[in-house]
């Protein structure tokens, strides 16, 4: 593990006014030195070869026998694999720590896709509650709707549904984008800490609530705000942001940007690490 | 967490005692200590069937004890006595386990005093009555509870389930689901989650002379709709009404002789996933609850909260 001091000077997100928290204390320890690399093992990966490609008819599985197969599909040099009959089965494609082409002919259940790093997915149906939960990197398409929590606690990469999603869309996310070509339900962006969010279509009711930081677009109309959710202004920076990151994810690609309205955190809930009492924070 | 599944045919009758315990097994990871269906099935709309205990089928944390079949016995025939009284004729009758039985039952005077006096014989408790819905509920998963009341075969226009996982009250027949909405002919209720507000809402229901049979706060939402439409309002008004006076989290299934209704809270907290065409809607609280009779590809998404939809036959 490295300790490294964080750079003072701003980010680009920051002075973009995406996020302007500061780390300190324990926080600004990295855990992972690039420079350090060849001395990691790392668990589950694979060299694999996008061009090998094959498919799996999992209607018969239970979700741990299709990621077995899955991992041991990698091991052997697949990198492209395509699901076929996922049926609305739970857990499917979870923990793929690899790059990856995975494509799903169908719908998934619940956590479909969950704490993957790297893995390029895409899902021709619909997804359960909380798919992606835990992202943190690669790209997941959704051809149709999404259920409630989507993408739930992700750490970065792109998470994007061209249908409607549930309830608390975003909900504790600290990193990486999620859009939305259709509508969102209540309480998107509840308690987010970083990241964005992009939907095209409507959102309902709570917006942002508790949100301690990142950033929210809304195409369409806003039920209502959720405590210490504020608009704030959209400057061209996130403008020509929206524009190519809508671009690359290949939805709403001629979407009016500019006249997309941007939710921020007002900064006035409770902070914890500042309320903590001292001596307790010294005992830590 | 328990599980919900529903089905209507509009225009149309199928095997829906199949259809709907293969929806509610895909969802017995949900719950399995009780699994109850309320089927609306084909009848001449002119007797009623009474599906009624004299007794109960006891597990952990039940309030109640199993008993001997001869209290059964004794209760059934006090149960035939009241109904001679009452002037109701019994057409036929089956008893498919020592303590549960399905009457056919000619009458046509108040529902309500008839269900008071039946249910005044200790242990007797009237699961449903009504021209076409029969609710049927027993401990164990949906598959076990199909094979013992053999509902497999069942014909009907539409239904709702539920697969329980005890978490307020016990495991017992009274606390299944679904709810009959006493005392309205061929109303019943599923639900998952939870309501605060129970005891509150009970005393006032209670004080209004409406009746509870179990501790199982899901059964507020049959009594607060029957009442609902004991003044007046019709069944979407009654639903509507529920996401302000009932509190806590919920999604919930209400079915009427002719009709099939969801309602999801404010908060969106419980899941349901739903799909709608012009002949068939089946919805259930995970998408493999669908998926068990529409396997093939299809369009489902979630309700978004405080959403009341109602679908007719």
């Amino acid at each position: 593990m490295a300790n490294l001091k964080t750079s003072e000077k701003k980010s680009k997100a920051q002075s973009m006014g995406l996020h302007t928290e500061v780390l300190t204390g324990k926080t600004q320890q990295k855990f992972f030195n690039p420079d350090e690399a060849e001395n990691f093992y790392y668990f589950g990966t694979y060299d694999v070869d996008f061009n090998k490609r094959t498919e799996i008819d999992v209607k018969n599985m239970d979700c741990r026998e299709a990621n077995k197969k899955i991992d041991e599909l990698m091991k052997d040099g697949y990198g492209t694999i395509v699901i076929k009959n996922p049926q609305g089965k739970h857990s499917l494609g979870v923990g793929i720590l690899n790059k990856l082409n995975l494509i799903f002919e169908g719908s998934l259940g619940y956590f479909g896709c969950g704490s993957m790093d790297g893995p390029i997915v895409r899902i021709n149906g619909r997804v359960g509650w909380s798919c992606a939960e835990n992202m943190m990197a690669g790209k997941v398409v959704i051809e149709k709707n999404a259920g409630s929590c989507f993408g739930a606690a992700i750490r970065g990469g792109d998470l994007i549904c061209k249908g409607s999603v549930g309830a608390r869309t975003g909900i504790d996310q600290k990193g990486g984008t999620i859009i939305i070509g259709g509508d969102a339900g209540a309480f998107t962006g509840f308690m987010m800490q970083r990241g964005r969010i992009i939907i095209l279509g409507d959102v309902g009711i709570n917006l942002g609530d508790s949100m301690y930081d990142g950033t929210i677009f809304v195409g369409g109309k806003i039920g209502s705000f959720g405590s210490d959710a504020v608009e704030a202004e959209l400057t061209d920076s996130d403008q020509d942001w929206l524009k190519r990151k809508l671009k690359v994810a290949e939805i709403g690609e001629n979407f009016d940007v500019s006249k997309m309205t941007k939710v921020v955190a007002g900064k006035k809930l409770w902070n914890y690490d500042a309320l903590e009492p001292t001596e307790k924070k010294g005992a830590i | 967490m328990c599980g919900i599944a529903g089905l209507i045919h509009r225009g149309n009758t199928s095997n829906v005692g199949f259809e709907l315990q293969g929806m509610l097994q895909a969802l017995k990871h949900r719950g399995e200590d009780s699994t109850g269906y309320a089927l609306y099935g084909k009848t001449d709309g002119e007797n009623f069937i009474m599906r009624f205990k004299v007794g109960e089928n006891v597990a952990e944390g039940s309030s109640s004890v199993k008993e001997d079949v001869s209290v059964y016995d004794e209760r059934k025939k006090i149960v035939d006595s009241y109904l001679s009284e009452l002037g109701a004729k019994v057409i036929k009758e089956d008893r498919i386990l020592p303590y549960s039985l399905r009457y056919e039952i000619q009458y046509d005077k108040d529902l309500m005093e008839f269900s008071q006096k039946i249910e005044s014989v200790e242990g007797v408790e009237i699961l449903s009555m009504g021209k076409s819905l029969e609710v049927i509920k027993d401990l164990g998963n949906a598959e076990v509870v199909c094979n013992r009341y053999n509902l497999d075969k069942v014909v009907g226009t539409h239904a709702i389930g539920h697969a329980r996982m005890a978490t307020e009250s016990g495991v017992d027949i009274k606390s299944a689901h679904p709810f009959w909405g006493y005392p309205f002919s061929d109303v019943s209720v599923v639900h998952n989650g939870q309501l605060t507000n129970y005891w509150n809402n009970r005393r006032v229901l209670e004080n209004k002379g409406m009746r509870f049979m179990s501790e199982c706060d899901s059964e507020l939402i049959a009594v607060y709709l029957a009442e609902k439409m004991r003044n007046g309002a019709t069944l979407e008004e009654g639903m509507k009404d529920s996401l302000v006076g009932l509190d806590g989290v919920f999604t919930y299934f209400v079915a009427t002789k002719d009709s099939l209704g969801m309602a999801k809270d404010t908060m969106a907290a419980k899941p349901l996933v739903l799909y709608e065409s012009d002949d068939l809607v089946a919805m259930g609280s995970e998408e493999i609850a669908i998926r068990s009779i529409l396997p093939q590809e299809i369009e489902t998404y979630d309700p978004f909260d405080g959403e009341v939809k109602v679908w007719q036959i």
